[in-house]
């Protein structure tokens, strides 16, 4: 049924999403520039993969999908649907952070619009996520407003990794060219396009506030592909090392 | 079955099933237990987790099993209840009293939404002072986050508020 198949497909693009985040965010497990900001990002990866794991069960559970750890760890890479933005390494910190305010805003945006989805189990899920998000977009909007507010090399910084990063961003936001027009006429959700304009709307007087300037949006070209199974370089390398323990011996029991 | 277990049995039992991250706190008193049903020769307990990542869930879960089949020698099968999410006001009283003699400032009652005010001038539970404000959202578990008291000059963390 092409109900089910675009279903599956949203859920698949939001729980890689999460899954590849989380991977991303873990790697500043005792790296981060400060203590405080290593347990941030290594809590929000434990929030993200769960979130994704959640997700992951739903199609397990509600639409005949696999096992959620054979799924998340045993896919060729042209099977994941997450977007380049998560894909990208960490790189410096103003990245990372950068990312994780422009992710996790749009995160919270879905979520409070899947609280009215007419699919009962993404109902149930974003009334909890999105209780949990806001300490993610709270943590993300503190760091932005201190990094900008802290002289003129680092508000330089910041306005150029926000320059560099929206196009990434808004490719979250990449609709399925088969499944949109079904998902939005069954109150699935209100549809990519809405999306990004109530995101939008959420982050620019955030940006305001930290003086930084939001990039004219009708210059930026959205790095779609991830959601149709196309990659950037970083996500098979990332996609070896986070199943390596698990494709050691797919059939033990941990 | 050598007793006859009710469903005041079975929540008494319950108050002896601790949280493995605070260990003076029962699954009771986090109010993480959605309903207890009576089958013939069995009991289900249906129990959801504080944070949707909690790592601790299955341990939780075992716990609630091996716990109450040990005390009411009757087979018990425990679920998450995913008809329900858990909230901090599902916290009872007694138990944020626990939390802050453990030295954790228990959530704030919450009226709607969590946003970003709430966090402020959360009482220090080592002096009371409301000279607080918060160090990081994240703490050393998902449930918590850190705050310093400039009263008396220590870092101290609190069960956040979860709506």
């Amino acid at each position: 049924m092409s109900y089910n198949a675009a279903l599956t497909d949203l859920i698949i693009k939001m729980a890689d999403d999460e899954l590849i985040q989380g991977h991303r965010n873990s790697e500043w497990t005792g790296l981060g520039p400060v203590m405080e900001e290593d347990i941030a990002f290594s809590s929000m990866a434990q929030d993200k993969i769960g979130h994704a794991w959640a997700l992951y069960r739903i199609l397990h559970e509600n639409l005949e999908g696999k096992d959620p750890d054979k799924f998340a760890f045993h896919r060729p890479e042209k099977d994941f649907k997450c977007s380049h933005l998560v894909e990208m390494p960490n790189e410096e910190y103003g990245f990372s952070l950068m990312r994780h305010f422009l992710f996790d805003h749009a995160e919270a945006i879905r979520y409070e619009s899947l609280v009215d989805s007419s699919f009962e189990p993404f109902r149930m899920l974003s009334k909890k996520v999105k209780g949990e998000l806001k300490y993610h977009t709270l943590h993300a909007n503190a760091w932005i407003m201190q990094l900008s507010q802290a002289g003129e090399e680092s508000y330089q910084r910041m306005q150029e990794v926000l320059n560099n990063t929206m196009a990434l961003a808004a490719g979250i936001f990449e609709a399925s060219p088969e499944y949109e027009n079904i998902l939005v006429t069954e109150k699935v959700y209100p549809g990519e396009a809405a999306l990004y304009q109530r995101w939008l709307d959420r982050i620019y007087p955030i940006l305001v506030k930290a003086s930084l300037n939001l990039p004219d949006i009708k210059t930026i070209t959205p790095a779609y592909g991830g959601r149709q199974g196309i990659h950037t370089p970083y996500l098979q390398p990332l996609l070896k090392e986070m199943g390596e323990v698990f494709n050691l011996d797919t059939e033990a029991s941990w | 079955m050598s007793q006859t277990i009710t469903i005041a049995s079975v929540y008494e039992s319950l108050e002896h099933v601790m949280d493995p991250e605070i260990p003076v706190l029962s699954v009771i008193d986090l109010g993480m237990i959605t309903g207890v049903e009576l089958e013939e020769g069995a009991v289900h307990v249906k129990m959801i987790p504080t944070f949707a990542a909690c790592p601790a869930v299955s341990y939780i879960q075992q716990r609630i099993k091996t716990v109450l089949e040990q005390e009411l020698d009757i087979a018990v099968t425990v679920t998450v209840d995913k008809q329900a999410h858990w909230q901090s006001n599902r916290m009872t009283a007694a138990a944020k009293e626990k939390l802050q003699n453990f030295g954790i400032a228990p959530p704030q009652l919450l009226a709607g939404e969590v946003h970003a005010e709430i966090l402020l001038a959360v009482p220090c539970p080592h002096c009371g002072s409301k000279e607080t404000y918060l160090r990081s959202p994240f703490g050393s578990t998902l449930c918590r986050a850190i705050h310093f008291c400039k009263s008396c000059g220590q870092v101290f963390e609190q069960f956040k508020p979860l709506e």
